[in-house]
């Protein structure tokens, strides 16, 4: 269908698709919804326009809630036209009322929307890649790529091999080593680079402009980014179709961050949700922090940083969207702070202990600066506060190997456990010294 | 003295529809100035009103960021690589 076609929509005709072109988030220049991703004029990032209209004919909360469980519950939001999208089971994960981090932090009202165990990898990245490759596949591409910090390649890997798709991907090669086996397992081409993200995303594009792939996180961005409103939609659904007061989120680049507010912003816009003001805020790891540097310096430009941090699946030095990420933060009233490693540890291990949800480092770096904007006074204890955990503890085992117990090897007899059990309440009363004193 | 210069896609119709030209240049200004004519209409696409490089692109040579070097004013040599890469991508 072409751009002029898809202008004139007859606001009755529902075989109408939403999905209406893209369009440069900085000058407007409007394209058909093909495999690019930036303005041929200015550069800027190329985003998904929709028929507003059309989804709001078409939408309700009962239609949602009849819906799959999945992400494609919201599909007319999505920038997709086949009736069979790529359906994994990707979506739809808790959002757990915190009783015990909440009384720890203080908080009245805090939510957490556990995405480590999210279907098929364990984390946020299968909403961004169903869509991606569902969008990939309608527009005739048979092999599938991308640049990633490791749960990308994961997810990207996993649902390539659930759609018969040929996959290549490219990873730095200091990956843990959860994440790299967690995409071998799918038989994909793996490239470990020697050198950072940054560098990997650098080569992606190099090899984006001589080999017709369809690269989640290059050509195919305009459309995989928009699966990250998912996370929006959920929440508010799952709040009883309310929205929150305040969103803690992980900032790698920025997209996840600027699309759970575009996820907000559309449901308020088709009627399925109220207005109201929520505050963004949003995570670093200290090691690798140019949005929180920019965000603390009043800039309206990022400066890259050369990442050194244990929080490597957000180690982004140069993030394509951070300055929409310090715009939306300042915009809303958020804050944007990052922690150091040791922070982000202790992060993982609270969220471990007081919610039984093991994350890896990224949601350690959101629990931490959780932790440090309450203490700052800056989350308001009465607030309806959601915080954001995108991965899993088990593929980033290393970061806390070393901060955790060990177990008391005993032998087979009740008396070698009673001696055990002795010396393990002996080791917690002696942890627990210090903060009694 | 020639630099290898990668063409992102948006721009490969002023190379002729190549993803490499060679060019030369002792800087990145100057390297700016052969390619626009080698490739006639591809300044105006690289920098803005002003003459600097467009904030949504990105400029490497030998696969380091300019800005973690001497930005426009970084020197180039015989053999080097200069890539350009609209800057948003990732993530």
């Amino acid at each position: 269908m072409t751009q002029a076609t898809q202008s004139k929509i007859n606001e009755n005709d529902l075989t109408c698709s939403p999905l209406a072109g893209l369009k440069c988030k900085e000058c407007g220049a409007e394209y058909e919804a093909k495999a690019i991703h930036v303005c041929e004029l200015c550069f800027g990032p190329l985003e998904v326009k929709y028929n507003y209209d059309v989804i709001k004919s078409r939408v309700t909360r009962e239609t949602i809630q009849a819906g799959p469980n999945s992400i494609w519950r919201y599909r007319d939001f999505l920038p997709v036209t086949s009736e069979d999208p790529i359906d994994v089971g990707t979506g739809m994960t808790p959002l757990v009322k915190s009783t015990r981090l909440a009384r720890r932090l203080g908080l009245k009202n805090l939510y957490i929307k556990n995405d480590a165990v999210n279907m098929p990898t364990l984390s946020f990245k299968d909403r961004v890649v169903s869509v991606a490759l569902t969008r990939a596949r309608e527009l005739g591409f048979t092999t599938v790529s991308c640049a990633s910090t490791g749960n990308l390649a994961n997810s990207t890997a996993a649902i390539a091999a659930h759609a018969g798709l040929d996959c290549c991907v490219f990873i730095p090669s200091d990956l843990e080593a959860g994440k790299v086996l967690g995409t071998l397992i799918y038989n994909p081409t793996v490239m470990s680079v020697k050198g950072n993200y940054d560098q990997v995303n650098r080569l992606c594009c190099e090899v984006a402009n001589t080999h017709g792939w369809g690269f989640v996180n290059i050509n195919l961005r305009p459309y995989y980014s928009e699966g990250s409103k998912t996370l929006g939609f959920e929440v508010a659904e799952q709040l009883g179709w309310k929205l929150p007061d305040h969103i803690v989120a992980p900032l790698a680049s920025g997209s996840l961050y600027t699309k759970i507010y575009k996820g907000f912003q559309e449901f308020v816009k088709v009627g399925l949700v109220e207005d109201k003001p929520v505050k963004f805020s949003g995570a670093q790891a200290e090691g690798c922090s140019p949005i929180a540097q920019a965000f603390a310096e009043n800039r309206d430009f990022i400066t890259p940083v050369k990442p050194n941090t244990i929080a490597k699946s957000i180690a982004i030095g140069n993030p394509a969207d951070g300055i929409y990420a310090v715009e939306l933060a300042k915009k809303t009233g958020g804050h944007i702070a990052a922690v150091n490693d040791a922070e982000i540890i202790a992060g993982i291990k609270l969220l471990a202990e007081t919610e039984g949800i093991f994350t890896e480092t990224a949601g350690g770096t959101t629990i931490a600066v959780l932790q440090k904007l309450v203490a700052e006074g800056k989350i308001d204890p009465e607030e309806t506060t959601v915080v954001y955990i995108t991965g899993n503890g088990l593929k980033t085992q290393e970061a806390v190997q070393g901060y955790i117990g060990e177990p008391f090897t005993i032998e087979a007899k009740l008396d070698s456990f009673e001696r055990a059990y002795e010396r393990a309440q002996t080791l917690d009363r002696l942890e627990w010294q210090p903060v009694l004193v | 003295m020639s630099v290898k210069v990668l063409i992102p896609t948006p721009l490969q119709k002023f190379a002729n529809d190549q993803a490499t030209v060679n060019c030369a240049g002792g800087t990145i200004a100057e390297l700016i100035e052969s390619l626009e004519s080698n490739c006639p209409g591809i300044k105006a696409r690289l920098c803005d009103e002003e003459g600097k490089p467009r904030r949504f692109l990105n400029l490497y040579v030998n696969s380091e960021d300019i800005r973690f070097l001497d930005g426009t004013k970084t020197p180039l040599q015989d053999g080097d690589e200069v890539s350009i890469v609209p800057a948003v991508a990732g993530g």
